[in-house]
Order: structure tokens, then C-alpha cells, then sequence
């Protein structure tokens, strides 16, 4: 799609070659690009293609011998595929703490690392679809899902509103890249009618994908652990918590392992946003437990479950407070006056933050929606090794994705990309 | 570095050309080794006819497109079960909605009626899978918290009554609403069904459904040759694919030909009600009219066609 989109419409000069000479050379030279590099960058990309294949196979076998092979019942129906799903949504959400700083508030610092963010999205999305076509029982049907040829319950189906929003934002992010890297590869200005209206788009719709992820689950009327108002502006707060996070450990790594220049500026501002929705996040968690325990009651079974087990049954118990653990320590973290100067606490904020929100909006919100049952059953889950070889595929792919538009589009921004072809 | 190497090839003395054909061979690899990952899928798609994977939805199909896919479904389930069945689709009767009342009062939990489910439609062998699941609950709570399904001991319990739990038929089906491609619908005899080859198998309708009604085919169902049931509907009792979800018909290809559901025929003490709500002479109505009936989770909103009533 970026292909189209991408064309701009100025005329091009004696001096400037076509757009189908030149555009076919700007892909061809990314994929040198994205495929060149030091011997520690074919290590990394090599592990990560093998944990990926690891991943593909799994999925096959799952295919052909059917969900049994995971640990998926009828009771909790879904498990840590739509759990990654969840999280990878808001990971892609993220990417919008940059795009906001960089577009409606002219922050030149952030403004020239900002396509980190909008790669992010990119690569986040790209995990998303592949985590529901994971979790999908006859993948081979995927097509009924077209509109057009297929039948789209939209829209009353929350589902095909998350289809679109989902696939609009990939669409809208690789227009934006494509065709900013594309301009800066051939060495002119971009027209900002070309992409800002798009840019202002995707903030708006960033905003979307996150509040229509939630609403799959707080609509659901049987079950009262999702069927919360709160659940979509937890997901937003807690998504910009995830994205800045795995966003400054980028712009960290690429600092350290590139030429590429970023200025303290835009780690200095993604803290900054960190430091207030990791406190909103815990605020809403903090209110979300004082409804459920104060009042107690059926509607309080789940996160009784979740939180202290229940008739001994206490799978997610670990788990939950892991990620409490951890958001508290990295809320800590990111509080301390001068973080942005300490690397270490830095990195470990962010790490503990992203994992603790792994947990949170992943395994902790999915599985215990489920349990107990909507007759009361209790029954527990824990993912199987497929799932977790299917996971852990999607992730590899996922990052192989970043790091190879990380390739692409550092060199093409500082110009270095066109100055070897010259 | 490349000075220094004796002459060989053109390509392997220059270092730029040798990257290039090093990458060649990574990449030809990793296509290789991609392919060699998906392999155990040719075996299922060897497996899917191309019939299958095209075949419309339920209500775009033609008559006879309708006739090709039911000889088609019939060949299939001779060829992977040796079973010779018939798939028919009776439709709706005019002037029909379906209702189900259950008698709390004289169930004795049993799960007699669980057991002809299990029967009546083709259920999966190992997993012993039913539509209907039995609670055994404590005298003085309705709260299904207190319900119990593995109970395993003599019934009826001294302190216990039982509520079975099926599909409730809901005239305001949360599951329907939430299906992303319209593969399960409710049909104008109050019937909720599937299109078992047009699901896509995402079970959103088995996290939104609150009785838990839904059932997804985690394998291919097992069932021995002789214990198949032929008397086959499209959207009820055939086997299903793998990866499809399925659910309670109220026995639509016997209902819809004047018949019992299974599970009320199987029931020993009489505590199941069965019939027509539109027709005033009915039993269901009579019941509706002169007892206290209650459904479940009224507070949701879902209206079901499934009541429960006590005696006494």
C-alpha cells in the first residue's frame, strides 16, 4: 500500500530520475540495507530468525493436529495468544508518546528520532495480526473476514471494528514511514500535504486501536472482571507506560551501537510522560481493587482469583503480584529525580516497567476473565509449550521487523544511505 | 582483505560481491529452512478440498449448491468415519418459537439428559462432551456460585437440588452479536445455530456467551463408526470440522420434524418442557402461565427461551 501512497505528485525534472526508475532503486537499496551490518547484527538477526522458525513450525503442527495441542479449554477459551495480542496493541499505541511531542508541539529533538516510534507501530501491529491468526481455529478461513468477499458482521461485532482500526493504523504507519524515508532517500523536502494530515490521523486513530481493543472485552455483559468503564482508559495509560518504555531502551541501543546522534531531549520527554501514567495506571489499579474487594461478591470472584487464589486454586497468583512488584519498583525507578542521567536505573525502570505490563495486560486481564467460569467453574491455565514456541516466534518476528526497519530507515535519515549510492 | 586472498573465483575476491553471495546463500537457507518450519501443513491441506475452502456462506448458498455440499459433507464423513448418514436442513416451521422450561423441582441430576446429548449429536468420544452441563447446588441459594458439576456420588442428594444448564436460546443473543463473520445466527423458530463451515473459529462468542453454552473443537471429534448417529442436520447434529465452535439446537432436525429434543426423551422423571410459545394449547405455555418461572441471569439482558420453575 505505502507503494501507491507514497508516490508523491510532483512532477519530476530533467535532473530527477522517475519515480518508477528511482522508487524500485529506493526498495531495492533498503533491502541491502536492512540486510547489512556488523557480525554481532547477523548473530541477533540469526537468533532471531531461528526462534521465529522454531515458532513457524509450532504453528503448523497446531494447524493440522488443532488447538488441543494447547492448553486452551472451553473455560478459558482464550489464553496467551490473545494475552500478546492485547499487549502488543498497546505497544503499538505507544509509539504515539512520540508522534505528539514531535507533530502538535514542535519538539525538534523529538521530532528527528520520532520514526522510532511510528516503526514501532508498525512492528507492533504486524504482531498483532499475527497473534489472532495464531488463535484462530481455521486460519485457512481468514478470508471470510474480507469485506466484500467475506460477510463482515460490522457493526455490531466489536471484532471488525478492531480489524479495521488495526489494519488503517499499519496502513497510515507505513504510508508515513515509506514515504518520509522515501523522500529523504531521494534528497528532497517532503510535502507536508503528503503525510502531516496523515500524521494527525494516526494520533487520533493510535487513541482507537487501543480504546476498541478494550471494548472487545469490557462489552461482554457475562463477564464481570472486563465488564469495567474503566478498562479502556487503563489500557491507554498503561500502553504509555509499555511504548516510552521500550521506546528510550531503543534509543538507548541505538545510540550505543550506531552513529546515529539522539540528544538527551527526547528520553528527557518520554520520562517525563512515564512518570505520569505509570501513576495514573497504579491510580485506576488501586481503584479498580478497592470496588472489587471493598464490595466483594460475585463480581469480585476473578480478581479475588487473581490476586489470593481461590479454593486453593492460585495459578495466576505468582504472576500478578510479579507485575505489581514490578511496577511499583519501576514507578520508583522513573520517580528518581535524576533517572535520565542514571543509564542502569534507566534501562532496569523500563525493563521492569514492560514486563510488569506484559503481565498486567496480558495474562492478568485475559486469563482471569475467565475464571471462574460463567457457571462458576474453576478451571486454570497455564499456556502450553506450543504456545509459548508460537509466542515466542511472534515476538522474534516481530523484532526482526524492528531491527530491520531500524536498518532502513537510520542510514536513509542521516543521509549516509545516499551518499554510498552517489 | 580480499588482496591478501589467493585467486579462485572473481566473486569470492571481491568483498563486496562475496557479501552479496554470502547473503544469497543466508537467504536461500532461511527460505529453505521457512519451508522445511511450515512442511506439517501440506498434510492438512491435502486434507481440505478446494471445494471446502471455497464454499459460501449458509444463507448465499443456492438449493442445489446447498445438495452439492450436503453429498459432499456425506462422502467426507464416509470416507474419514465409514459412517453412511444423511444430512438434511429442515427449515423453520411457520408460526413456531421454541421454548424449554425445566422443573427444578423433580431433576434429580441424573445426567441423563447430558448423556443423550452426547449421543444425539455426535459429541467427541474422549473429551465427553455435552451441551449440557448439570449443577448440583445447596438448598437456599439459586446463586449458580454455589453450583457444583463434578459431583460424584448417588443422586438425588439429600441436601442438593440440580439445575441442568444448555443454550438458552436468547432472543438477545450476546454471542451473535460479537461473531466477526456472521457464521452464527438466530433463526425464526428462536434457534441459535452455526455454520460449521464458515467459522473461523476466534471463539469471541464463547468468551460472550454467560452460560457457558458454547463448545469449541479443540481436535477433529472422535466417534467410533457404530456409534454415529445418521440422522444428520447441516446446522445441528453432523460431525463438525476441527476448529469450529458448536452449540445446543434444541435438537433442530428433530424438533423441526415434530419430535422431542433428545435430551427430553432421555429425561427419567418428566422435569423437561418442550414446545411451541406462539401456540396457546401448549404445555410450554400452560407452564408459563401457572407456575412462578425464572431465568437465568435475567439481569443481563440476553432474554432467554429457557425457564426454569419450581413445584413447591
Amino acid at each position: 500500500m505505502s507503494v501507491i501512497s507514497a508516490e508523491p505528485e510532483a512532477a519530476p525534472t530533467a535532473e530527477r530520475p522517475q519515480h518508477w526508475v528511482s522508487y524500485p532503486y529506493f526498495l531495492w537499496r533498503s533491502i541491502v540495507l536492512a540486510t547489512d551490518g556488523s557480525l554481532m547484527f547477523y548473530a541477533w538477526m540469526t537468533m532471531l530468525t531461528a526462534v521465529a522458525l522454531v515458532g513457524a513450525n509450532a504453528w503448523a503442527h497446531q494447524v493440522v493436529e488443532g488447538m488441543g495441542v494447547t492448553h486452551m479449554s472451553d473455560h478459558v477459551s482464550w489464553g496467551l495468544y490473545i494475552a500478546n495480542f492485547t499487549f502488543a496493541v498497546g505497544l503499538a499505541a505507544g509509539g504515539v508518546m512520540m508522534v505528539i511531542p514531535a507533530y502538535l508541539y514542535h519538539d525538534e529533538d523529538m521530532h528527528k528520532v520520532v520514526i522510532v516510534g511510528e516503526l514501532l507501530a508498525i512492528a507492533a501491529i504486524v504482531m498483532c495480526l499475527m497473534f489472532v491468526v495464531a488463535d484462530l481455529g481455521r486460519p485457512d478461513r481468514f478470508w471470510h473476514m474480507i469485506p466484500g468477499i467475506g460477510r463482515f458482521n460490522w457493526p455490531v461485532s466489536m471484532l471488525t471494528w478492531d480489524v479495521i482500526v488495526l489494519n488503517v493504523y499499519l496502513l497510515l504507519n507505513l504510508h508515513i514511514c515509506g514515504y518520509l524515508l522515501y523522500m529523504r532517500f531521494l534528497g528532497r523536502q517532503p510535502s507536508a500535504r503528503w503525510y502531516v494530515p496523515f500524521v494527525f490521523l494516526s494520533i487520533f486513530w493510535a487513541i482507537s486501536i487501543h480504546t476498541v481493543t478494550a471494548f472487545l472485552y469490557c462489552g461482554l455483559g457475562g463477564r464481570p472482571f472486563w465488564n469495567s468503564a474503566l478498562l479502556a482508559p487503563r489500557f491507554l495509560a498503561s500502553a504509555f507506560v509499555s511504548g516510552p518504555a521500550f521506546i528510550i531502551v531503543t534509543l538507548l541501543a541505538i545510540r550505543r551501537l550506531t552513529a546515529f546522534e539522539i540528544s538527551e531531549a527526547p528520553i528527557r520527554t518520554l520520562i517525563a510522560i512515564v512518570r505520569v501514567t505509570i501513576l495514573v495506571n497504579l491510580l485506576m489499579l488501586a481503584s479498580e481493587l478497592f470496588t472489587a474487594f471493598y464490595t466483594g461478591g460475585a463480581h469480585a470472584t476473578s480478581a479475588e482469583y487473581l490476586f489470593f487464589g481461590l479454593h486453593g486454586a492460585d495459578g495466576l497468583v505468582p504472576w500478578t503480584w510479579t507485575s505489581i512488584v514490578f511496577n511499583v519498583l519501576a514507578t520508583a525507578g522513573f520517580l528518581y529525580p535524576n533517572v535520565v542521567r542514571n543509564l542502569p536505573l534507566l534501562v532496569v525502570s523500563c525493563a521492569l516497567a514492560f514486563c510488569g505490563i506484559w503481565i498486567e495486560k496480558g495474562m492478568g486481564l485475559i486469563v482471569p476473565g475467565f475464571i471462574p467460569s460463567t457457571l462458576h467453574e474453576l478451571i486454570e491455565y497455564s499456556p502450553s509449550l506450543v504456545e509459548w514456541k508460537i509466542t515466542a516466534g511472534v515476538w522474534a518476528f516481530g523484532l526482526l521487523v524492528f531491527t530491520a526497519a531500524l536498518k532502513i530507515a537510520l542510514p536513509v535519515l542521516t543521509g549516509e544511505a545516499r551518499e554510498k549510492i552517489v | 582483505m580480499s588482496d591478501s586472498t589467493p585467486t579462485q573465483l572473481p566473486v569470492l575476491n571481491n568483498a563486496c560481491s562475496r557479501r552479496t553471495a554470502l547473503k544469497a546463500i543466508g537467504a536461500t537457507l532461511g527460505a529453505a529452512a521457512f519451508a522445511r518450519a511450515l512442511a506439517p501443513l501440506t498434510e492438512w491441506t491435502a486434507d481440505l478440498s478446494v471445494d471446502e475452502f471455497l464454499q459460501k456462506h449458509y444463507m448465499e448458498l443456492s438449493p442445489e449448491e446447498l445438495k452439492a455440499v450436503f453429498v459432499r459433507l456425506e462422502e467426507e464423513t464416509k470416507q474419514d468415519y465409514g459412517a453412511d448418514v444423511t444430512i438434511a436442513d429442515p427449515r423453520p416451521l411457520p408460526g413456531v418459537k421454541f421454548g424449554y422450561a425445566l422443573n427444578l423441582s423433580i431433576c434429580i441430576g441424573c445426567r441423563k439428559c447430558a448423556e443423550a446429548c452426547h449421543q444425539e449429536n455426535n459429541h467427541d468420544r474422549p473429551s465427553g462432551n455435552s451441551y449440557i452441563r448439570v449443577l448440583e447446588m445447596a438448598k437456599g441459594s439459586i446463586d449458580l456460585e454455589q453450583g457444583n458439576v463434578d459431583y460424584d456420588h448417588p443422586v438425588p442428594h439429600e441436601d442438593k437440588f440440580y439445575m441442568p444448564v444448555q443454550c438458552q436460546q436468547c432472543d438477545n443473543p450476546p454471542c451473535v452479536h460479537v461473531c466477526p463473520v456472521e457464521a452464527t445466527w438466530k433463526e425464526e423458530d428462536g434457534i441459535v445455530v452455526v455454520d460449521y463451515n464458515w467459522c473461523i473459529g476466534c471463539r469471541y462468542c464463547e468468551a460472550a456467551c454467560p452460560y457457558h453454552a458454547r463448545r469449541f473443537n479443540w481436535v477433529k471429534p472422535q466417534v467410533p463408526t457404530e456409534e454415529i448417529n445418521p440422522d444428520q442436520g447441516y446446522l445441528s447434529n453432523r460431525i463438525r470440522p476441527q476448529g469450529v465452535i458448536e452449540k445446543c439446537t434444541y435438537c433442530l432436525h428433530r424438533t423441526r420434524e415434530g419430535r422431542m429434543p433428545a435430551c427430553l426423551e432421555a429425561c427419567p422423571t418428566g422435569a423437561r418442557v418442550f414446545g411451541n410459545l406462539l401456540d396457546p394449547d401448549s404445555e410450554i405455555r400452560w407452564v408459563l402461565a401457572n407456575k412462578r418461572v425464572f431465568v437465568l441471569k435475567e439481569e443481563l439482558g440476553t432474554r432467554p427461551s429457557f425457564f426454569y420453575f419450581f413445584d413447591v
